[in-house]
């Protein structure tokens, strides 16, 4: 992508921020 | 829901429900910001004068903004109300607790939640008998887990070291036979801290909290001896030389911020430039009437600071004046589960504070409020209703959070800060969110500035 650059790609499909 | 903001030279996309970030341009950082109130030719028609010169990449960015939507990676719905219902109905296994082995000290911290050390009159050290009833409650109550966790908290812990000692030698004595694998902290002001306690917390504690606030006058004005004298040149040599021993890791130099230090950055980088490499430096929780408390009008001044940091952190990353700030830690691409995002910190239920005498409570910050009494180490957690209303107490449950951006980094906040600050332990500490969510804004523009240092990110490649 040329306008977008993605850090990471599901926090749904993972059945505090640094844990 | 989506969050944007700018900071550091970036535009930054939080898609909040996936946990998808994304780096992206004026154009389509825009393009984002009107995508759910506009259609498409209102929108192009007002980009097309914002961006003349990129009229002919509209098509483009509407194409990449749309394969995100449908990737799930942008405006994602919130989908995980039921997770959280799950959640609350397991059986409840206690995982922690914090042992607060000495009601007393040798400072006078102004800001303590112990009253400047003087526990109203009640001075207290917890006794083996009490501390090993404590270790055998939190065996007994921990269910299938292995790894159990033990704080030396205080007060003072140094000032009870003796049954600290035995503590962990009782517990090791329970890791052979209950198959269990103690962790244990301690949290210690320095002032007692010798070579023999540093080589026996070098060989059995994990972590280690240094109670240091920055700049010697800062440190001087909040952290003074009874005398009033100041502790800091007693106990800086010897948090050096402890950080070293442990060869610069397991260990956190903590201090507080108040009021009196709203410049709290530069009490940040005089530590990390005396050699400390993991520091943390934290608001001060005090009643809205003290003096050194934070305020509204703290705020735009300490939103600045935390900007000036990390944008200095980023600057000293891979040299060998990097460091680590515990308030910027964050984990992109792992992480725990969106369950354990949104039920908090498992104060009240999975983890305890033990007093002196052996009573429970939700967490060291409700130690001695009689409404939180929650039983003893002897007769284990009798207040079940309270343990109830801790096992609810989620982020779903917080109207302020569920329409927040950070609540999946911020885990629905403090309960005792909420309780302080609102009467309800589901209610809201408007300058702790608002600091909160400040850091996470700025612990990802860190990770946004190291991908684009490392040239990682590109093409919508996951990091």
């Amino acid at each position: 992508m040329k306008h977008v650059k993605t850090l990471n790609t599901k926090l749904q499909n993972t059945k505090v921020g640094n844990q | 829901m989506v969050h944007q903001y700018k900071m550091g030279g970036y535009n930054i996309v939080m898609d909040v429900n996936s946990g998808a970030i994304h780096v992206v341009d004026d154009l389509t950082y825009d393009m984002i910001a009107m995508y759910e109130d506009a259609d498409r030719e209102s929108i192009f028609t007002e980009l097309e004068t914002r961006y003349p010169e990129q009229a002919g990449e509209l098509d483009e960015a509407w194409e990449e903004v749309t394969e995100l939507i449908a990737a799930g990676e942008l405006f994602t719905p919130d989908n995980y109300e039921s997770y959280i219902e799950e959640f609350a109905e397991r059986p409840v296994v206690v995982k922690a607790l914090c042992l607060h082995i000495a009601h007393d000290c040798n400072l006078a911290c102004r800001y303590c939640f112990a009253e400047e050390g003087e526990y109203h009159g009640r001075r207290e050290l917890m006794s083996f008998d009490v501390g090993r009833q404590a270790l055998d409650f939190l065996v007994e109550n921990s269910g299938s887990r292995r790894n159990l966790e033990v704080d030396f908290f205080g007060g003072e812990p140094l000032m009870n070291f003796q049954v600290v000692k035995d503590l962990v030698a009782y517990g090791r004595s329970l890791e052979k036979t209950r198959d269990k694998k103690f962790r244990f902290t301690l949290t210690t002001n320095g002032v007692l801290l010798d070579d023999g306690i540093m080589e026996f917390a070098n060989r059995e504690m994990d972590n280690v909290v240094l109670s240091i606030d920055g700049r010697k006058e800062v440190h001087d004005r909040m952290r003074p001896f009874p005398s009033k004298a100041g502790s800091y040149d007693l106990i800086l040599p010897k948090f050096l030389a402890f950080a070293e021993s442990r060869g610069q890791k397991n260990y956190y130099v903590r201090g507080t911020f108040t009021h009196y230090n709203t410049d709290f950055s530069k009490d940040v980088l005089h530590l990390a430039d005396l050699g400390f490499r993991r520091i943390s430096v934290e608001p001060v929780v005090a009643k809205a009437t003290d003096d050194y408390a934070i305020r509204e009008e703290d705020l735009e001044p300490l939103f600045r600071e935390y900007e000036k940091l990390a944008l200095e952190m980023v600057r000293r990353a891979g040299t060998d004046e990097d460091f680590t700030f515990f308030h910027f830690m964050i984990d992109l691409t792992g992480g725990p589960c969106v369950a354990k995002r949104l039920s908090g910190c498992g104060s009240g239920t999975e983890y305890l504070a033990v007093t002196p005498s052996g009573d429970l409570y939700p967490c060291h910050q409700f130690v001695g409020d009689p409404d939180f009494l929650m039983g003893n180490v002897a007769d284990g957690v009798v207040n079940l209703p309270l343990r109830k209303e801790f096992s609810q107490c989620n982020v779903y449950a917080k109207e302020k959070c569920r329409e927040c951006f950070a609540r999946f980094y911020c885990s629905g906040g403090c309960a005792a800060n909420a309780y302080n600050f609102s009467g309800d332990i589901r209610g809201a500490y408007d300058v702790g969110c608002a600091l909160e969510k400040k850091r996470v804004e700025c612990a990802i523009m860190i990770q946004a500035a190291l991908a684009a240092a490392t040239g990682k990110g590109e093409e919508h490649e996951a990091i």
